[in-house]
């Protein structure tokens, strides 16, 4: 999203000055990152121009579910323009469920009820379309794996790429460069280890490849430790977004409790996050999390004391038929437009949402800035509303001179989800050609630079080639490691080490320093990735990508020294919330030394 | 253990019904997939999903082909045999049938877009208040706000 909204504003200002604006996608921008299948409801619109919100409010609810932890600046920024790129889709054809008055219908204080089964198509027609206004100065590629940035001296010159399609190595050479990449999916073990490890609650095709490029570049990071845990219908991780706020249903252990009232004072030893509404959505977690470990599950939605509960408000026996069937329709589009699976899992087990409860559970943790977790590059807010510290010229840049981040590849602005993100997008893309207009062209980038970079990124095709006749198994060879184990390697690490949902998202220093031994043995055996084609090649950068993306949660968990999302994760050395930890852990890798450094950063 | 799966997997494809695109060099499903695990058998001139465990179930392949030659078998290490949710997509709806494994079938039908497809104008008849490149003012502000 957070790509469309860059290449749909960004055009706009490169045709006025005479900019050139490239866009890469890994896949096909019509269907690509996590917007894929669609959306049911877009889950940020203040409608300030009908008096509805405040981006002041709105700015306090983000502060206040994130434990205290986000850029004020950047949310207020996003939440200012957000209305805009909203009516904009519905002007592009997004349906949106309206009222009789013609008002959008909300699903809760902040989110609003769409037909969004072709959301990313109409986006995505609107960012080629608004590209193809700049003639030849516009261009689109796609299914082109972008793997690395290209620095020169302290300044990012481009980035560097294979396609998956023929034998082409890429270099994209730029005055600026937008990391607009996704976030991190499979860092973790997941619950489900066979078919079902395609059943991930963000997408698989999201594998951490933001975080290695502005990380590989030497950009400051933030919130590195801010794991989401999403709750969601188990295995299927379908939404339960429509069902809590929309529907009104309550979710309970299997005696039928609603923990959030039974376990409520557990919320007083997290205030004041805890003690405000609505609930901080890892606190919500937490309570459910203490069920399970009491051995109260499983934990149920009550879908059909909801859906009966809305019918008996209705007197009349026709109209409350009529309202049965357009709130069957409506939970099962809930599904169809965002996660088909879970349809498919209520069919295949027979699940009527009006006649029975179907069972929540919690995913393993994702790394999502654009939801409830907050982990990315640190960047510059606008200079109207950030503080003096936390802006450096240009809107969405990172610490390193022309790189620039948004969407999940940005970090400390959480809950800007789908229209926030192409919100970020808009504003990052902007912000891009004003710096290429100040810095008007684009550096040589030395042979020697070149040719290191493309050794580098096709070194697993020639390791494949070199080895691999020396077993009669193309996966089972000493001298290599196919990407597929390497990942499971990294996902058991991660799994028990740092944190993961078969050890109940619980870890400490020691499990921590033990996790960072074995990435360090990791490190060493990335080198041996082999990839016998171009998918594969694909799949081996992906996880070198996790593996850094692993790298730094684990250095910032063991960095910030007490436990802030419980329900996230829990530090058992540490097991509350420190006062002198309403901070900032940030970081960054130096490319020269290849030393890591923990910053400490005032919130503001 | 390259290119050997050619069995039922979270989406499958049909044999009677896939023609390979009609014997172009890329197929459909191959096209849209975000995570590029569908592929062109050249020998056979059909179309396979090449990574079962890597499949996120989106539906895009399902949705594109030409022929509708694809299907979804739900994941089989949690999901019971004998459910089927089949799309239908036209250029402004989608119809849905849910066929559950006691034999019940759902129909239901979505509207997708309200614009024909092609027909997007970046504008969309808003007009942008400021010409200058430093301003908080994007694209098409205040008008769309």
């Amino acid at each position: 999203m957070a790509a469309c909204g860059a290449a749909f504003e960004a055009s706009h200002w490169a045709k006025k000055h005479k900019q050139r604006v490239t866009v890469v996608d890994k896949a096909s921008m019509e269907r690509s990152g996590a917007v894929a299948m669609g959306l049911s409801a877009i889950n940020l619109y203040l409608g300030v121009s009908k008096g509805n919100n405040t981006v002041e409010d709105y700015v306090s609810y983000v502060k206040n579910d994130l434990m205290g932890i986000a850029r004020k600046d950047l949310v207020a920024n996003i939440a200012r323009h957000v209305d805009s790129s909203v009516h904009l889709f519905e002007k592009w054809g997004l349906p949106i469920w309206k009222d009789e008055e013609g008002n959008y219908v909300n699903e809760g204080r902040w989110q609003i009820m769409i037909h969004g089964e072709s959301y990313k198509n109409i986006v995505s027609e609107a960012a080629k379309n608004a590209l193809r206004e700049l003639g030849e100065d516009g261009s689109y590629y796609e299914r082109i794996f972008i793997t690395e940035p290209v620095m020169m001296e302290d300044r990012c010159v481009g980035a560097v790429g294979f396609s998956v399609r023929e034998n082409k190595f890429y270099l994209f050479k730029a005055k600026a460069v937008l990391d607009v990449m996704g976030g991190a999916v499979h860092i973790f073990r997941p619950k489900s280890v066979g078919e079902g490890l395609g059943r991930s609650w963000y997408p698989p095709f999201n594998s951490g490849a933001s975080t290695y490029f502005t990380l590989k570049a030497g950009a400051e990071m933030t919130c590195q430790e801010v794991r989401f845990v999403p709750v969601r219908f188990k295995d299927a991780y379908g939404p339960v977004g429509a069902w809590f706020l929309l529907f009104k249903s309550k979710a309970t252990n299997a005696k039928g409790e609603d923990y959030m009232e039974t376990r409520a004072a557990e919320l007083e030893n997290w205030a004041p996050y805890g003690t405000s509404k609505p609930t901080p959505a890892n606190l919500r977690n937490y309570l459910m999390l203490q069920e399970l470990e009491e051995g109260n599950g499983p934990i149920y939605m009550r879908t059909d004391e909801a859906i009966q509960k809305l019918v008996a408000e209705i007197p009349d026996e026709k109209e409350a038929k009529r309202k049965m069937k357009e709130l069957e329709s409506e939970a099962w589009e809930d599904f169809l437009d965002m996660t088909v699976s879970q349809a498919l899992n209520w069919a295949s087990h027979n699940i009527m949402p009006e006649e029975s409860p179907s069972e929540i559970s919690a995913c393993e943790p994702y790394f999502i800035s654009s939801h409830s977790g907050a982990s990315g590059a640190w960047i510059s807010g606008p200079q109207d509303l950030a503080p003096g510290e936390h802006h450096w010229g240009y809107d969405n840049m990172t610490t390193v001179k022309g790189l620039f981040a948004a969407g999940d590849a940005s970090g400390a602005s959480s809950h800007k989800f789908s229209s926030g993100s192409f919100t970020e997008g808009r504003i990052a893309g902007k912000a891009a050609i004003a710096f290429c207009m100040d810095n008007n062209h684009i550096p040589d980038i030395d042979e020697e630079t070149l040719s290191a970079l493309k050794e580098k990124v096709l070194q697993p095709l020639k390791m494949f080639e070199e080895h691999s006749g020396y077993a009669n198994d193309e996966d089972v060879n000493p001298n290599y490691i196919k990407p597929k184990m390497f990942m499971f390697r990294l996902q058991k690490i991660m799994d028990e080490y740092a944190g993961g949902a078969s050890v109940g998202f619980k870890t400490s220093e020691p499990l921590l320093n033990k996790g960072l031994e074995y990435l360090q043995f990791m490190k060493e055996d990335a080198v041996k990735l082999a990839a016998g084609d171009l998918n594969e090649l694909m799949r081996c950068w992906e996880n070198v990508h996790r593996m850094w993306q692993a790298e730094s949660h684990i250095r910032t968990v063991l960095f910030r020294k007490e436990t802030r999302w419980p329900g996230y994760y829990f530090r058992t050395d540490y097991p509350t919330m420190k006062e002198d930890w309403e901070a900032f852990a940030n970081c960054r890798w130096d490319p020269e030394t290849e030393e890591w450094e923990m910053i400490k950063r005032d919130l503001h | 253990m390259l290119f050997t799966k050619q069995d039922t997997m979270p989406s499958f494809v049909i044999n009677e019904k896939c023609d390979g695109c009609k014997a172009q060099d890329r197929t459909a499903c191959q096209y849209i997939c975000p995570n590029d695990l569908m592929v062109l058998d050249k020998d056979k001139n059909k179309a396979y999903n090449r990574a079962v465990d890597m499949c996120w179930e989106c539906y895009s392949c399902v949705k594109i082909c030409p022929t509708q030659a694809i299907e979804v078998r739900g994941y089989a290490d949690f999901m019971p045999l004998g459910g089927v949710v089949q799309p239908l997509r036209s250029t402004d709806s989608i119809m849905w049938a849910v066929k559950f494994r006691n034999k019940k079938v759902k129909r239901f039908k979505f509207p997708i877009r309200t614009t024909p497809e092609g027909s997007i104008e970046p504008d969309a008849g808003f007009s942008t208040g400021s010409e200058d490149l430093k301003s908080p003012v994007l694209r098409t502000e205040p008008d769309s706000l």
